[in-house]
């Protein structure tokens, strides 16, 4: 029976570039004791795990089964997903179809990676197909700075455009105590750090993090118990298109499955006008020159206009439409959890939980998921619940 | 309360080593079969889900590899990553859950493409397991030995399963191997991890398998021989071998009790008309006929003896087969529901049971040793 | 028992050394990976004819390179080969400057190098391959490139060393 369903507890570790002081099921534990905490709810309250990371960054097989220590799965229902960078809000939307269908009143859903464990290069690059991509891919810093490369050929948008961008997301990371990086930089620093892969430098591109995040979805009748102000799921849509790295159309470096899941979720939510309806944004930004093509991409503006929108103030916190209070993804990255940091940011948002970098008035709030060949996922929560 | 129904099931001929085929290749036809089986196009799919694993596929995002032949083209999709059963499962809910209508579950593996046991050794702990060397059918093996020794469970009754497994799959033509083994082959079979012999043990296959699942308003819009889903039921047992009782498997008692609840059955022996089960290995079939209640604990090699479990007997287990003749990894769940679907039509040809078929079980495994387990009860209403 | 008199099981698990399991160029997972018959078609072509094949889609007409079965967006069987190229445009670009580890060699990758998607005459995908960085300015999107094949080639994308500018 279709329910209606939200996020009603959070919880996150303090996101590092290693943590040492722990093993993966420790570092799952931590992000699921919290937002147990957060729910006022046991790990017997839970009638089932989802969990997810990209697996080659660990190296482990089957980890729905091996995390159980971790996870809380133990004697109950347990399922992986996986989609790569994009894993973080599959599980989100997993969650959300599961409860909603009636499975299970209240799931646990889980993302987290230990980045530090590989080479993230490397471990993307298996990820593409071995005959055709491989050879030449150098992993998510590659396959993006093509398409900057094309944006910016096309549209005329500068280095210092997207670096306004990094300055935005490393500024608001400063007010989220789980962020990563939690430093100022300015833009002059982003155009003088080390180039990766033209154009995009060290600064624009997001770090490797070690980091957890966990969720429990409710079903409606349960979720106004556990919290006064669940975060409603409005609608999910996904596009996970192109076998093969170059299939993308790489003119102007447009997120091709942007511009088609957007409309997908805009039609299913009700949306109109994004940029006026829509209160906050938390953005799967990968790199800084995303914060201007993507919202483009949204129909947040139009094609070549992102950097207005940007440096007129408008995405800042305290801005019309403000992207990444949390610092988004250039702030902290830890791949699996990535994705459903976006869910529980959003969440917070909508609860009021989200503290020093609380956007005022949040009615309705999307989160955006990225990876893979150039894959997009979008969630869109609502303080009402929907009809 | 919403149900759901299997309407199309679509499965290439699994083998050992298909070296012509790359997984969208080999996927493609399986997933353009169930479209024909359930009578429809790409255009009635409104999302899929696709089941794979990153280790078995050498890719960290396995499901790229298959977007475009499971029509990921502008459609919602998801992945799960496990047994097919699971996948289905979640394909299942994306309909239910009142947003879909008809999703499109697909699975495959090709496992002659590396080698099994360094892609089943990464699933232990790498801290404290693996340099140890493990690997799924030297884990088993331990399990087998706890299993046989608690309930005195011998060899040859293992050996009876494998060969009646063997002797069905010679009527399935989707099966990798056909062999017409007797209970005395299965027993010379050199031994390769004691107490496993080679005939007691899955092989590891190449295939690939769909199925279509509708929502009740779509399934009479669409479809024609729904295969009706009565329950689905999952649970996870603990993780490191040493810390479970091997000879037991309480996660699959767990799931099918709730299962049977779900879908009204009290008296499973009597009320399943046949089942389909994981079994990748000869003594993983007494173990689960157990599980899911056809027998009491440690009666499945007298159950097997009695012939209780053949194709003729009141509780068929694997007319198709099952794992042992025939076993692409992620995909083989997906295939015990297919087969369950088929024997629910009456178009399963010679795996047919003798009986009237209202009422199948299918069955999946992920993990090591029986970890994971998740049971479907299928049915013609 | 005071903070201060910590037992020496407390004291161990404050190590601050702590430990780390390496699993490193022993650990390998070797793969055959399936080229499929459309590929193999293509690696032919290149090996033996210094050609390039691409399909195309009995619907949308579309040409793919890589060559695959099955067009994605008509969800069509795709069986017409297609010549392409050899000269290509230059869609976009980037120069590779931080090193990693190549998972198929288990190396560190040689950097800086040059990375180009090129869209061959005739073709609708583009193709991911090398270009020399010895002049960077000289490269920009829109440029013509041609490839330079190898004396011996194994059937493989590397059987071209990489695509160089036309010199018209």
């Amino acid at each position: 029976m279709a329910r209606r369903t939200a996020i009603v507890a959070t919880g996150q570790t303090h996101h590092r570039s290693i943590r040492r002081d722990v093993n993966g099921q420790e570092l799952i534990r931590e992000a699921v004791t919290r937002c147990l905490e957060d729910g006022e709810l046991t790990i017997d309250d839970i009638d089932a795990v989802v969990i997810g990371n990209m697996d080659h960054f660990e190296g482990i097989n089957y980890v729905d089964c091996w995390s159980v220590d971790g996870s809380g799965g133990f004697m109950k229902p347990t399922i992986k997903l996986t989609t790569g960078g994009t894993t973080g809000t599959t599980l989100g939307i997993a969650g959300y179809h599961i409860v909603a269908s009636g499975a299970f009143d209240k799931v646990l859903v889980i993302g987290w990676e230990k980045n530090s464990e590989s080479d993230t290069t490397g471990a993307i690059n298996t990820a593409f197909d071995p005959v055709w991509d491989r050879p030449f891919f150098a992993g998510a810093i590659a396959g993006l700075s093509v398409t900057a490369q094309s944006y910016a050929n096309m549209y005329g948008a500068t280095a210092k455009d997207a670096a306004r961008v990094a300055v935005r997301d490393r500024r608001h990371a400063c007010l989220n105590p789980y962020a990563h990086l939690r430093k100022e930089i300015t833009i002059e620093e982003v155009l003088a750090s080390p180039m990766l892969s033209d154009p995009v430098c060290l600064l624009d591109m997001c770090p490797r993090t070690d980091g957890a995040c966990a969720v429990v979805y409710a079903a409606e009748g349960v979720a106004e118990k556990i919290c006064p102000q669940p975060a409603w799921v409005l609608g999910a849509s996904s596009r996970h298109m192109f076998s093969y790295a170059c299939d993308a159309d790489f003119q102007g470096g447009s997120l091709f499955s942007m511009q088609r899941a957007c409309p997908d979720l805009y039609k299913k939510v009700g949306i109109k006008e994004p940029l006026k309806e829509i209160d906050v944004i938390e953005m799967y930004q990968p790199f800084s020159w995303a914060g201007l093509i993507w919202i483009e991409d949204m129909g947040l503006c139009g094609k070549g206009e992102g950097p207005k929108l940007v440096w007129d103030g408008v995405t800042d916190l305290g801005g019309e439409l403000p992207i990444n209070p949390s610092g988004g993804v250039v702030s902290t990255n830890p791949i699996g959890a990535t994705g459903l940091i976006r869910c529980a940011e959003v969440a917070l948002q909508i609860q009021g939980k989200a503290g020093e970098r609380q956007v005022p008035d949040v009615n309705l709030a999307i989160a955006t998921g990225f990876g893979g060949c150039l894959w997009t996922d979008l969630l869109a929560y609502g303080k009402k619940k929907p009809e | 309360m919403d149900r759901a129904a299997i309407i199309g099931i679509g499965q290439t001929k699994a083998g050992g080593r298909m070296k012509d085929f790359n997984y969208a290749e080999l996927l493609y036809p399986a997933v353009v079969a169930a479209l024909e089986d359930a009578g429809i196009t790409i255009e009635d799919i409104d999302n899929i889900v696709t089941t794979s694993n990153d280790f078995w596929d050498g890719r960290t995002i396995s499901s790229m590899a298959t977007g475009d032949v499971s029509g990921a083209w502008d459609r919602n999709i998801s992945c799960v990553e496990g047994d097919g059963t699971f996948g289905a499962f979640y394909g299942m809910c994306r309909v239910l859950s009142g947003v879909y209508g008809t999703t499109l579950v697909t699975a495959h593996s090709k496992g002659s493409e590396s080698v099994s046991p360094y892609i089943t050794n990464a699933a232990f702990d790498p801290i404290y397991v693996r340099s140890l060397g493990l690997d799924m059918v030297s884990a088993c093996a331990l399990q087998a030995r706890r299993y046989m020794n608690r309930y005195k469970i011998s060899e040859e009754q293992c050996a009876l399963v494998s060969s009646k497994n063997h002797r069905n799959a010679l009527d399935n033509p989707n099966a990798h191997l056909q062999l017409d083994l007797s209970p005395e082959d299965v027993m010379s079979s050199r031994m390769v991890c004691d107490p496993l012999k080679l005939y007691d043990c899955s092989p590891v296959s190449d295939g690939a398998v769909a199925v279509v699942i509708a929502n009740e308003e779509r399934t009479k819009k669409l479809g024609k021989r729904p295969a009706w889903i009565q329950a689905v039921s999952f649970c996870m047992d603990n993780y490191l071998l040493g810390d479970r009782d091997l000879a037991e498997c309480a996660a699959l008692t767990k799931a099918a009790k709730k299962a049977y609840e779900t879908a009204g059955i009290s008296d499973p022996r009597k009320e399943i008309d046949v089942a389909e089960v994981y079994d990748a290995f000869s003594y993983q079939e007494l173990m689960w006929t157990e599980g899911l209640g056809f027998c009491d604990s440690g009666e499945a090699g007298r159950l097997a003896e009695s012939g209780a479990t053949r194709k003729t007997g009141d509780i068929p287990v694997n007319p198709s087969g099952g794992l042992l003749a025939s076993h692409p990894v992620i995909a083989a769940g997906l295939i015990r529901i297919a087969e369950a679907v088929r024997q629910i039509r009456g178009e399963a040809g010679k795996m047919q049971v003798d009986k009237d078929v209202r009422t199948a079980l299918a069955h999946g495994v992920n993990g090591v040793a029986g970890q994971s387990h998740c049971v479907w009860i299928l049915g013609k209403e | 028992m005071s903070p201060t008199e910590k037992s020496s099981k407390e004291q161990e698990l404050q190590k601050e050394d702590l430990l780390t399991i390496h699993s490193a160029k022993e650990a390998v997972q070797p793969f055959q990976y399936s080229v499929g018959r459309y590929g193999s078609l293509f690696l032919e072509e290149m090996q033996e004819r210094k050609r390039f094949l691409g399909v195309r889609c009995p619907k949308c007409k579309r040409v793919y390179i890589p060559p695959r079965e099955v067009c994605g967006p008509c969800f069509a069987k795709m069986e017409e080969a297609v010549e392409v190229g050899p000269r290509a445009t230059l869609m976009t670009y980037t120069i590779i400057r931080f090193p990693f580890i190549d998972p198929e060699t288990g190396d560190l990758r040689p950097v800086p190098f040059g990375y180009g998607f090129f869209q061959f005459d005739g073709a609708d995908t583009l193709f991911q391959h090398f270009f020399p960085i010895d002049d960077e300015s000289k490269v920009k999107i829109g440029l013509r490139f041609e490839p330079v094949w190898r004396e011996e080639r194994t059937g493989s994308v590397r059987d071209v060393e990489q695509f160089v500018l036309v010199d018209d």
